[in-house]
């Protein structure tokens, strides 16, 4: 057994409980069908053992495998005034947030932590898919923006894991809104002169795409994911014909120069802590670091 | 010949009527139609007046497409002079979708960017209906920066129904340039003034719409979805856009309670449309205030007040 073994293990009681399938051990990978056990799968960060194709995780799994020893502090975010345009369509907006709580157990769609990896201070924000498909409302903004606060307090880099269907309608114009106020976090980044590194992960669309997922000082995004503005269905519909295979994923922006880098979920981490030390003229990490060794409370073994 | 709204077909009806018998007077010299004629003009301003009074969002959204209101290339044509088109955006293409170049306002040499969508067909499609492509923000983005080293305040007309959604612009990273033109917004430390003029359809609009102040025209519109595309998302049914239309609250006066409009500019009674001339000339005098009242601010100062402006949006909601 390795560290995430040891460490995911009992996480993955809570895990499955509140997502899709509970009392199911097995989850179907969508790309190929394998059935794949519910531990191998959590071993290998959730991406399909027989395909490597990347289903989603949660930003808390995420960062359990990527700080060192699954250790991390959450950074505060201002919660934002609720439902600002009291907006109601099939059904309240105030109701679907509640749903979203209780099915993802999250307060919003994105989780801002600090801690370190391979012994390097970071600050780090990821987006939730789960949580009303990831999408950029207020709460995600101030969140970024409280993210970029304190990284340049703390003069630590930031790295962002971007996820989102793009803006959160119901929030209407103050959703919008989040582009330039994002955009003005990156640039309290940029005039500090720290380090920021988006991971673009799937789906990661619209007016998410169109501010802070692409404005990283390094742009990775992870397999196959699809990356875009307008969503192939629309666009489809606009040229009225059928777009290539391939078109808006992450291998596809990488051969249009959009991305720096399409690396694993696997190796993520590892070139994450490379390229961070480098840009802050650190010395290499010792390969020890780079492997993360999950030190597993005694109380989470008992649970 | 005017282009009715929907919502306007009653007023059509009048206002043709009163033509008809005009146009009856003119063949027959005997005829005396000025008072019926002037009874139904009266009846046909009212009943503007009265429509124009409490327009629904939905109507504000047809006023604020309306065919033949004016447009981008109409304000810079009667509101700047020695307009200088710069074109292109040294990597790809210029886009027609996109207008900008150096022009003197009031005398004082600026730079004006907008979004045009055109005027009839073959221009409509020249200009892609105001859908830009990278190109054009790539293209804001070198005037922009061009507009900071020499320092010329940034005047930006808006009117998008949207960043164009197609295989090409996605290709050559629509986001980027979008992402990369907001973040030149927040950048420069020249004023920034923004009127939406038509439609300020979302990212595409905000691109060039991060600005120190934000005008917006009484019926103008700014929202993050076009209604039909909230309504067949959220509806499920892309005829519910009066719905969605009304819960996005994007209106000019629901985005002032926000504290995302600075200032409402007052249109001619039924519109821009109906007196263009008018429409643009209050928008000039607007813009000429704030470039005065912003004279003395330090470029520094210009820059954070943009920054510091953006970061505040949100702390208000509408009233219950």
């Amino acid at each position: 057994m390795n560290w995430i073994t040891n460490y995911v293990r009992p996480k993955i009681g809570s895990l499955f409980s509140r997502r899709d399938v509970p009392d199911n051990l097995w989850t179907k990978c969508d790309e190929c069908g394998t059935m794949l056990f519910h531990r191998e799968l959590a071993e290998n960060l959730n991406v399909c053992t027989n395909c490597g194709h990347h289903m989603a995780i949660s930003p808390r799994e995420r960062f359990i495998a990527l700080f060192d020893g699954g250790k991390f502090t959450e950074v505060k975010v201002p919660e934002p005034i609720a439902d600002p345009l009291h907006f109601r369509d099939s059904k309240k907006y105030t109701d679907r947030l509640k749903d979203a709580r209780k099915t993802s157990g999250e307060r919003e769609a994105m989780l801002v932590a600090e801690g370190e990896i391979g012994k390097t201070p970071i600050v780090a924000a990821a987006q939730d898919f789960g949580f009303m498909a990831g999408s950029m409302g207020m709460y995600v903004g101030n969140a970024i923006v409280a993210a970029a606060e304190r990284a340049v307090v703390l003069k630590r880099p930031l790295i962002l894991f971007s996820a989102a269907g793009g803006a959160r309608m119901q929030e209407g114009i103050l959703s919008l809104m989040q582009m330039p106020r994002t955009t003005v976090a990156v640039e309290m980044l940029k005039e500090a002169g720290l380090p920021y590194i988006v991971v673009l992960t799937h789906p990661t669309t619209g007016g998410v795409t169109a501010s802070y997922a692409m404005l990283g000082d390094v742009q990775i995004a992870e397999p196959n994911a699809l990356i875009c503005f307008a969503g192939p269905r629309v666009i489809e519909q606009t040229i009225r014909e059928k777009l290539p295979e391939g078109f808006q994923r992450a291998e596809y922006l990488l051969d249009h120069g959009m991305l720096d880098r399409v690396t694993p979920r696997g190796k993520m981490r590892e070139e994450l802590v490379q390229i961070l030390r480098m840009l802050l003229r650190q010395p290499a990490a010792p390969a020890e670091d780079l492997v993360n060794k999950v030190e597993v409370p005694a109380e989470s073994d008992a649970k | 010949m005017t282009h009715y709204l929907e919502f306007e077909k009653p007023l059509a009806e009048i206002e043709g009527k009163a033509e008809e018998l005009r146009a009856m007077a003119r063949e027959n010299n005997e005829m005396d139609v000025g008072k019926e004629a002037a009874a139904l003009d009266r009846k046909a301003s009212e009943l503007l007046a009265s429509l124009y009074q409490s327009l629904t969002p939905w109507r504000k959204c047809q006023v604020a497409r309306h065919p033949e209101r004016p447009h981008c290339k109409d304000y810079i044509e009667a509101l700047f002079t020695e307009y200088t088109p710069l074109a292109g955006d040294r990597n790809f293409a210029d886009d027609h979708a996109v207008m900008g170049g150096i022009a003197r306002f009031n005398g004082r040499p600026v730079m004006v960017i907008g979004h045009e969508k055109g005027n009839d067909t073959k221009t409509r499609i020249e200009r892609n209906f105001g859908m830009a492509r990278p190109e054009g923000y790539r293209k804001a983005i070198r005037l922009m920066d061009m507009a900071d080293r020499f320092g010329l305040p940034i005047i930006s007309l808006v009117d998008t129904p949207g960043a164009y959604p197609g295989k090409g612009a996605e290709e050559r990273g629509q986001s980027e340039a979008i992402a990369r033109s907001t973040q030149k917004c927040l950048q420069v430390k020249v004023p920034v003034i923004t009127v939406i003029i038509g439609e300020g359809g979302s990212g595409g609009a905000v691109a060039f719409a991060t600005a120190n102040r934000v005008l917006m025209l009484e019926h103008s519109i700014y929202s993050v979805i076009s209604p039909e595309g909230c309504a067949s998302i959220l509806w499920k049914d892309s005829d519910k856009m009066r719905e969605a239309a009304e819960a996005l609250r994007l209106t000019a006066q629901d985005l002032t309670q926000l504290g995302v409009c600075d200032t409402v500019v007052a249109e001619p009674l039924g519109g821009a449309h109906r007196d263009p001339d008018a429409a643009i000339k209050s928008v000039g005098q607007t813009i000429a205030k704030i470039l005065d009242g912003m004279a003395k601010t330090s470029p520094e100062r210009l820059r954070d007040e943009r920054r510091e402006k953006f970061l505040a949006i949100g702390s208000k909601g509408l009233a219950a």
